[in-house]
This record gives structure tokens, C-alpha cells and sequence, in this order.
């Protein structure tokens, strides 16, 4: 089984962002970059497909900052090939730029399976997984938390709202959104990750240059007004509950 | 090629999902500008039914077994058939399961551009999405010829998108619908033993303030009347009166509800930290200094048991009995 | 992969040569006060005298299979009362834990606070860049070396939670407000301060200190300064103890250390009285590790007002607030596993003394004591302080 794990390296939301001088960006010299949370579900759920059914996974990410650290964190779960794509990405990439400079590398890999996040949260024309699977013309079917493999089938588990699961069939060769690996991303050692570092090498492959063409143009990013503190309702139980009642309308609850 | 503005309308087990309805209200705005129609799209096997309170102009209706429940391979050989032969000014999806199945693979094999997780419109074709969990957002010019877009909830009412009555509806040829790709093979429903509450829209929330297992039914009560569920943070879990799956907070669940209505809960860090994907923080407390206050958009200094019988009352009679 | 006759091997081998005194391993006896004294031993299926057991019997596999080992709090009691004088704590438990770790027998909790360690350089998950927003609007300007560029007398390692969480902060200033009556020259790292990452070594992740000791070896090679002092007895433990073997060696003490061998100083401006009756926890790595048991004392006791009492456990016996060793991050696996919660015994403990404040000189502690007079009947009305801050409160306005 020939299982291929796109990763993005994604803005840490903890770190506050702003946008840059032109307005119409964000602000990359404050950035911490750190893998998309459910890229990180997708190589969990790679390392147990080859844990339960044998095979060889690679895992695939753009040259950026912090890119190594993931790749051979990747490796110490299990992960067998390492490559890092090297281009431009200097000014951030959309995914149709990014799932172009992947395409071709990943169809010279010819694997069975692609995982990838069903989402980041820097996503702004669609998600990678759909977008690469639209130029390989591979099935794609997203929000998956969990996946047998059966001879030249998938059988996998799409999550719907409320719980419901759909269990659906996938032909493959056919590209995976994952949601939830079925067990959580494992802890890897730091003195682990330090010895796969020694041991392990990453590849790197050029990407063509790189064509956003087919996401939007952004004229101008701004940040939501801020918060701050909470709107006090005050008066008696019954005129604060009249006014609950109010805002449970407004929302939409009732 | 046409200014018209459709709407990929969704559905599941024979249920409009909500998503649709806010397209619909979202299309809407975006059709006076664009001066076209709003279309809605539906793909389904008898599923006309559905049509009945869709706020649309007309109502294009895809009727075919394999199109009974959705599946990427076959929705999508339907749509990119309609799109390439109707050329409209935007088609809509929902950021969801079903429309983010869709609009990337669209996008690529049509060729055509795609933006999401659009929240506003402006008629005179601006779209705003929201990226990075919500804090920041993004606004450009809809893109052309034929925009794809997927739509995420907030920015329109769902009932904006609701009508009295049914739009026309005309049936559409089907495109051969053979070897598939992706099959259904069943559904599997959530288990009825407890609730999820990291899947809950509405969520009362009570904390060390409640006091004792028996007041933990005047929670249950409002949370019924609300449509919601009970959760609860560390120290009441500890106690035993709620089950641990209750637990909100960083040795618990986070949580994403549309409303977190917390009472007498202080706000520590370790619990706010499973509450701060909520929509909107409703906090109850008589401590005027606690630390819930600033991460609540509303919230009333009072004793929650001088509250919550009135309020759960006002909620009953507001529903209706 | 390793075999089970090599992770023994290496366990075994790897006490006995990593931790000094090590080789005392081979002596034990088997008289179980280790196991006796645990705090959580009656919970553990292999307390440390059993896990010796079970390496000595060639089955170190059936401990890996288990997660009880995960109640250990890291207290330092076994270590302390071993008559053969083995080093449980940091030797065997630690280096238990690091093969659990190892073959991914990690608590969930646990393990976000340790990737949030390698991450942010905190167990909280906060940006780095946050780390001294503690300072602002405090006179005289709390110094930041980064900015200042000058010599000080005193480098302050603050810690995690005094920089960090909302009831430590209230620590942390009080000391900056000690430190500055006494006219002290000191200065902080603020940002280019990481974890110390003591606890994250006693839970298992060898790996993680030494990546955290060695970007504050970087950090504090920069600096001119004559000593270090921390808020946090965690700290203080891995600068003087375990700091030095990756050369990373200064002169170390605990602020209660800093601040008794200045009480002629002091005592004058400590003007308004706090009548209390006060009772004192020894904290784990200031106590029982480190042998600092006066100081903390004396300075209480120098506040006008203040009736020092003794809780029954005190002194070497004192109780863990089960903070330690991962304790931080592991309460709701314990809390599952026990149903009882250290830091309430030890609350439990303090009314019993009559006490009406219960001092700790421990960053871990002050969160974890409120929490647990929350739930303990009588507490209602227990003040936690951290001597810092009754040092201020004495010293009026």
C-alpha cells in the first residue's frame, strides 16, 4: 500500500496575526508557522494504515520555516519518505498553487491513497485535498474519520453533523479529507525525533513555479472588531430573563 | 452565460440542513446587484418535497437513484454538466461535508475560480470570508466569469432564505450516472447513550455555584427548553453530578456551540480554554470580577437560582407552552 | 524496536550510570517504605518497590503496560526515606515514565502540555512573545535584559506560571515589589525566558529538558548578572541540580533564600500587621529535595501579627500538592484513578492547624490550594498566599 500524506504548515492562532503594510495580507514576519491540526490527524491515520496492513508512507510539505521539524517528527511516528518541496513560498501560496506544485510529484509517486486535512485554517479557495484530487481525477470524498482498506477499495467513515456517519465506498487510487485519525496524533519523544534527525534524510524536489490561478484576489484583509467585555444586562431576575429570551431570539435558538 | 446566482441546496435524510437556507438569503443579496435570478439546485430522488419553503426564484430539480443520497462522484458529474452548460454568475455550496466534497473538485475540473468561507456579500459583488479561526477577514471582488463559492453560516438569517411558497420547479435531464467511484453502503446514527457535548449547539453550563447534585435538574430543565444540553466544569464533575463526557475545560471537551450559557462557573483558565470556539458566552455570576465576564459577550451579575426558574419559564412561554 | 531484554537492560543500566548515585539501585532491599509512603502508592500497581521488582525479575514489560506509574507526583517522599539511599524520584520514576513515553503510554493532558512545552517554551500553550506582559504598568519599570543591555546584580528567572497564569501573575509582582523596596538591581529574561523544564524531566521527556536547558543556557550566557534567583523551588531545582551537567552552571538561590539573608533589610518596611494565624507548606524541591526549610520560615514569622503554626505533616514529612512530576497536567487522570486530590488532604490539613492562611512559596501551589478550598468543607474562608505576596500586603501601602 503506496500512502502519500500532504502536509501544510499553517499560522499558529495562538500567536496574534495581523496584516501587513499593503492591507491585503497577513503579516508573515510575526508568524509562527506550525502543521495544519488535521494534517497531523491525516499522518496519524496513515502511520496506522501502515501498521495494521504493512506498506510505505511518504509525506509530502512545502519548503517554509519549521518544515523540518514536522518532516522528521513524521518520520519518528513511522513515516518512510520524507520530501520537502522547494519553490517561492516566501509570500504565502494558495492551495491551487500548492496542490499544482504537488500534483506532479505525487502522480510520478503513483500511490494507492492520498491523506491530506480535510481543511486549514488559512484555507481561502477551497482545500488542497479536493483540488489535488480534481487534477489527478481521483475520487475525493472528505470529513473522514475512519478508513479499512479492502484489495482495490476504501471503506470509509464520513462524518455529517449531529454524529451521523455515512459509510461510503472509495475505488482507488482516491484522495482522502481527513477529520479525525481514529486514535489522536501520537506523542513522539523530542530525544526520539533528535535521533531520527541522525538517521533519517529529507528529499527535496522543485516545484514548477507556482500559479494561484483559480483562487480569488484578496483587495483587503482586515481583523473582526475587537471583543473586549461582556455587555452587562442588569435589572430584576424577570427583565434580565426578558432580555435573554431576546438574545436567544436573535441568535436563533428560539 | 447568465447574472443568475445558484444555490447547491443540501440535504440529508430528508431534511433541508440549515446551510441551504442561509445560501439562499446570501444569493439573494447577491442577486440584486448582479440583477439575475437566484436558482436553487436540487439533486435528489423524489426529493421535490423539500422545495416547499425555499426562498427561490425557480428550482432547477436532478431526479435519479443515485442521486437519493449524497455521494461526491455522482453530485459532482451532475453539477459540472449544468455549470459548463448554464455558465451562471455564481454557483453556492455550503462549507460543509456535502458542498466542500464539491466546489474545489468543480473548480479544478471546470476550470473555473473559487473562493471560500464567504460569510457576507455586497450586491455590487464583494464577497468577505473568514479565515484563521474567525480572526481575520478577507474581502475581494467576486471572481469571474462563473464564481464557485462555499458559503459558512453567520452572516445571513436562515429565515431570509425560507419562503411560503415553493419556487417553479423544472426537471432536468440527468447525465449518465455509471461507474461510480463513490458508493454509499449505509448510514451509522450517533449512539443514543449520552450526548456529545463537543457536537452540541446549545450548551447551560454549570459550575462549583450550583451547589449540589439536586439543583443540577434546574439546569436540565432550562437546557430542555432551549433545545440544549447540560455540561459542567471540573469541580462538578469531581462531585460526581454530572458524567465525566460533561466535562468542558482543558481536562474535558471543547466545545463549539452556537450559545455556551454559563452559570456560576468563574472562568478559569483551564475552563475557558475548552469554551473559546463558542459562538457567543452567555455568564451568569455573582462575583463581578470573575474572569468569565471577559470572555462572555453578555452576561448578568445575579445569583443563578434567583434566575433560573424565571428563565426557563420566559424560554417555555417563548417557545409557545 | 526493542527487545524486552534491552529495554531492561537499558532501563537498569541507565539508572545506575545517568543519575549520580545511581548504582545504589543494586541495594534495595525490598522493605517497601517507598511504596509505604507514597502518597498514591495504594493506587499504583507497580509503587516503586515493585517496579525494582518487576526489573529485577527480568518483566520490566508488565510495567509498560500499565499507566498507574503516571500517579507518581514526583514528591521526593520515597526518595527521601530509602535507607539504602536510592534515587527513586529522579532515577527510576523519571526514567520509568521516559519509556512509557516512549511506547506511547502518554495521558492526553500530559501530553499537550509537553508539546506545548517544545512549542511555546510553556506547558500553557502561550505565546513566548507574551512572556513578560506580566510587567506592564508596574513602577519602577521591571528591567528586561534583552532591552536594558546592562550589567545587573540578580538575573530573576521567573517561571511559567508566575509569567503566565492570571493567580500566579498576582506572585510574580509582588515579588517585583519586594525585590524593588529592597533596591535590588535585577532584571529579567521576559521572551528569551523558556520553561525550565524540571517537571517535564521528571515526567519522562529527558529530551525536552535539555532542548529547554540548553535555549536558557543560550539566553542566560548573554547576560551579565552575579546570580540567578526564581520565584518557582522547580526552577530552582534545575539550575542547581541538573543545569550544571549540560554546562550550564551559576550561582542559584530560591527567592526566600535571597530574601532571609536580607530580613535587617526588611523587616522595617514590613509595617503593617497581618494578624493570622499562618501555617507553612514546604514545597516538595524547596523541602524535602533541596533541605530549605528555614528561610521561608523565618521570613513569615517576621511579619507583625503572624502566629506561625505547624500542619501535622511538615518539614521532610511535608505532604505534595501533587503538582510535581507532571501532577500539573495529569489531574484528570488522577482524579479518575484516586477520587481524591492531594492538595485537598493537604487543605484539609491546614484547618486542622487552625490556620487562616495557608503560605506557599511554590508557583504550582497557589492554583492548586484555591481550587481545592473550593471543594473542601470549611475552606471557604482558607486565604492562600504565596509569601510574596504577605510580604507585600505587610508592607502596606
Amino acid at each position: 500500500m503506496n500512502i502519500i500524506i500532504l502536509v501544510k504548515l499553517v499560522p499558529d492562532l495562538v500567536e496574534e496575526l495581523t496584516v501587513d503594510a499593503s492591507g491585503a495580507a497577513l503579516d508573515m514576519s510575526w508568524l509562527r508557522l506550525i502543521i495544519n491540526e488535521f494534517d497531523d490527524h491525516a499522518i496519524e491515520q496513515g502511520i496506522l494504515l501502515k501498521e495494521r496492513g504493512g506498506g510505505q508512507v511518504t509525506v509530502i510539505a512545502p519548503d517554509v520555516e519549521g518544515v523540518d521539524d514536522v518532516l522528521f517528527t513524521a518520520a519518528a511516528k513511522g513515516a518512510d519518505r520524507l520530501i520537502k518541496v522547494k519553490g517561492d513560498f516566501s509570500a504565502g501560496v494558495n492551495n491551487h498553487a500548492l496542490s499544482r506544485a504537488f500534483a506532479t510529484i505525487v502522480k510520478g509517486l503513483q500511490p494507492d491513497l492520498v491523506l491530506t486535512g480535510v481543511q486549514a485554517n488559512n484555507d481561502i479557495d477551497g482545500a488542497l485535498g479536493p483540488l489535488l484530487a480534481g487534477m489527478l481525477e481521483m475520487p475525493y470524498v472528505g470529513y473522514i474519520s475512519g478508513i479499512t482498506i479492502d484489495a482495490a477499495k476504501s471503506k470509509v467513515r464520513k462524518e455529517y453533523p449531529g454524529g451521523l456517519i455515512a459509510e461510503m465506498e472509495v475505488n482507488l487510487p482516491a484522495v482522502l479529507g481527513v477529520q479525525a485519525a481514529e486514535q489522536p496524533p501520537r506523542y513522539v519523544a523530542v530525544s526520539k525525533v533528535r535521533q531520527v534527525m541522525k538517521t533519517s534524510t529529507i528529499q527535496e524536489q522543485s516545484a514548477p513555479t507556482l500559479d494561484p490561478s483559480g483562487g480569488p484576489t484578496i483587495s483587503r484583509m482586515f481583523q473582526p472588531e475587537a471583543g473586549g467585555r461582556a455587555t452587562m444586562l442588569s435589572g430584576s431576575a424577570d427583565e434580565i430573563s426578558a432580555k435573554l429570551v431576546g438574545i436567544f431570539k436573535e441568535l436563533g435558538v428560539l | 452565460m447568465t447574472q443568475d446566482i445558484y444555490v447547491v441546496i443540501e440535504h440529508l435524510r430528508g431534511q433541508v440542513a440549515e446551510i441551504s437556507y442561509v445560501m439562499l438569503a446570501a444569493a439573494r443579496e447577491l442577486a440584486k446587484g448582479q440583477k439575475g435570478k437566484v436558482v436553487a439546485i436540487l439533486l435528489g430522488k423524489n426529493a421535490q418535497g423539500l422545495a416547499g419553503n425555499l426562498a427561490a426564484d425557480r428550482l432547477v430539480s436532478f431526479d435519479h437513484p443515485a442521486l437519493a443520497d449524497f455521494t461526491s462522484d455522482a453530485y459532482q458529474k451532475v453539477l459540472a454538466d449544468l455549470i459548463q452548460k448554464d455558465q451562471p454568475r455564481a454557483v453556492l455550496f455550503g462549507s460543509t461535508s456535502i458542498g466542500t466534497d464539491l466546489a474545489s473538485v468543480l473548480s479544478i475540473r471546470l476550470g473555473l475560480p473559487l473562493v471560500s468561507s464567504c460569510r457576507t456579500f455586497s450586491p455590487e459583488g464583494k464577497f468577505v470570508s473568514q479565515i484563521c479561526g474567525g480572526k481575520i477577514m478577507a474581502e475581494g471582488d467576486l471572481p469571474m466569469p462563473t464564481a464557485l463559492i462555499t458559503v459558512v453560516p453567520g452572516g445571513y438569517k436562515a429565515e431570509d432564505g425560507q419562503s411560503t411558497q415553493a419556487p417553479a420547479i423544472t426537471q432536468a435531464e440527468v447525465p449518465p450516472l455509471e461507474s461510480l467511484r463513490v458508493t454509499l453502503s449505509k448510514y451509522i446514527e450517533p449512539e443514543t447513550g449520552d450526548v456529545d457535548i463537543a457536537k452540541e449547539s446549545l450548551l447551560v453550563s454549570v459550575g462549583r455555584g450550583i451547589q449540589n447534585q439536586d439543583n443540577i435538574s434546574l439546569a436540565e430543565d432550562l437546557a430542555k427548553a432551549l433545545g440544549g444540553v447540560v455540561s459542567g466544569s471540573r469541580p462538578v464533575i469531581d462531585q460526581g453530578w454530572l458524567a465525566t463526557s460533561r466535562l468542558v475545560g482543558k481536562s474535558g471537551k471543547s466545545v463549539k456551540p452556537k450559545v455556551y450559557l454559563a452559570l456560576g462557573i468563574s472562568g478559569a483558565p483551564e475552563h475557558v480554554e475548552g469554551i473559546t470556539n463558542s459562538d457567543t458566552i452567555i455568564a451568569i455570576n455573582t462575583d463581578p470580577a470573575a474572569p468569565i465576564f471577559g470572555v462572555a459577550k453578555y452576561g448578568a451579575e445575579i445569583d443563578l437560582f434567583d434566575l433560573i426558574g424565571v428563565l426557563t419559564e420566559q424560554v417555555k412561554q417563548a417557545r409557545g407552552g | 524496536m526493542t527487545t524486552t531484554e534491552t529495554v531492561q537492560q537499558s532501563i537498569y543500566d541507565q539508572v545506575l550510570e545517568s543519575t549520580p548515585r545511581g548504582e545504589r539501585l543494586k541495594l534495595c532491599l525490598q522493605c517497601g517504605d517507598c511504596s509505604g509512603i507514597c502518597p498514591f502508592g495504594y493506587l499504583m500497581v507497580h509503587p516503586p518497590s515493585r517496579l525494582i521488582a518487576q526489573l529485577r525479575a527480568d518483566r520490566f514489560e508488565k510495567v509498560l503496560e500499565t499507566d498507574t506509574v503516571w500517579m507518581c507526583v514526583s514528591c521526593y517522599a520515597c526518595t527521601a526515606v530509602c535507607p539504602a539511599q536510592i534515587p527513586l524520584t529522579p532515577g527510576l520514576m523519571a526514567r520509568t515514565k521516559e519509556e512509557l513515553i516512549l511506547n506511547g503510554n502518554v495521558p492526553a493532558e500530559l501530553q499537550s502540555a509537553l508539546e506545548n512545552s517544545q512549542r511555546y517554551g510553556n506547558p500553557l500553550g502561550e505565546s513566548p512573545r507574551k512572556r513578560a506582559d506580566w510587567v506592564a504598568g508596574i513602577q519602577p519599570e521591571v528591567k528586561i535584559m534583552g532591552k536594558l543591555r546592562q550589567p545587573v546584580d540578580v538575573l530573576w528567572f521567573v517561571g511559567d506560571y508566575p509569567s503566565y497564569h492570571p493567580r500566579v501573575q498576582a506572585t510574580a509582582k509582588a515579588l517585583a515589589r519586594v525585590l524593588h523596596a529592597l533596591g535590588v538591581n535585577f532584571g529579567i529574561l521576559g521572551p528569551e525566558e523558556t520553561s525550565d523544564g524540571d517537571s517535564q524531566r521528571l515526567a519522562g521527556e529527558r529530551g525536552l529538558f535539555e532542548m529547554l536547558a540548553e535555549r536558557n543556557g543560550l539566553a542566560f550566557s548573554k547576560y551579565e548578572f552575579k546570580e540567578i534567583i526564581t520565584t518557582d523551588p522547580h526552577a530552582y531545582n534545575a539550575i542547581k541540580n541538573e543545569y550544571p551537567r549540560l554546562e550550564i552552571s551559576y550561582p542559584i538561590r530560591h527567592y526566600t533564600e535571597f530574601l532571609a539573608e536580607r530580613l535587617d533589610q526588611l523587616k522595617p518596611l514590613l509595617k503593617q500587621e497581618v494578624k493570622a494565624k499562618v501555617t507553612y507548606h514546604d514545597p516538595c524541591y524547596l523541602g524535602r529535595a533541596n533541605d530549605i526549610f528555614d528561610e521561608p520560615r523565618r521570613l513569615i514569622a517576621a511579619i507583625p501579627g503572624v502566629e506561625l503554626v505547624e500542619m501535622s505533616h511538615n518539614h521532610k514529612n511535608s505532604l505534595c500538592c501533587g503538582g510535581g512530576g507532571g501532577g500539573m497536567w495529569l489531574d484528570g487522570f488522577q482524579w479518575e484513578k484516586a477520587h481524591v486530590r492531594l492538595s485537598e488532604w493537604r487543605v484539609k490539613e491546614a484547618l486542622a492547624a487552625g490556620a487562616d492562611i495557608l503560605a506557599v512559596a511554590c508557583p504550582y501551589e497557589s492554583p492548586r490550594f484555591e481550587d481545592a478550598a473550593k471543594t473542601v468543607q470549611g475552606a471557604e474562608q482558607l486565604k492562600v498566599r504565596d509569601i510574596a505576596e504577605l510580604l507585600v500586603e505587610a508592607m502596606g501601602n
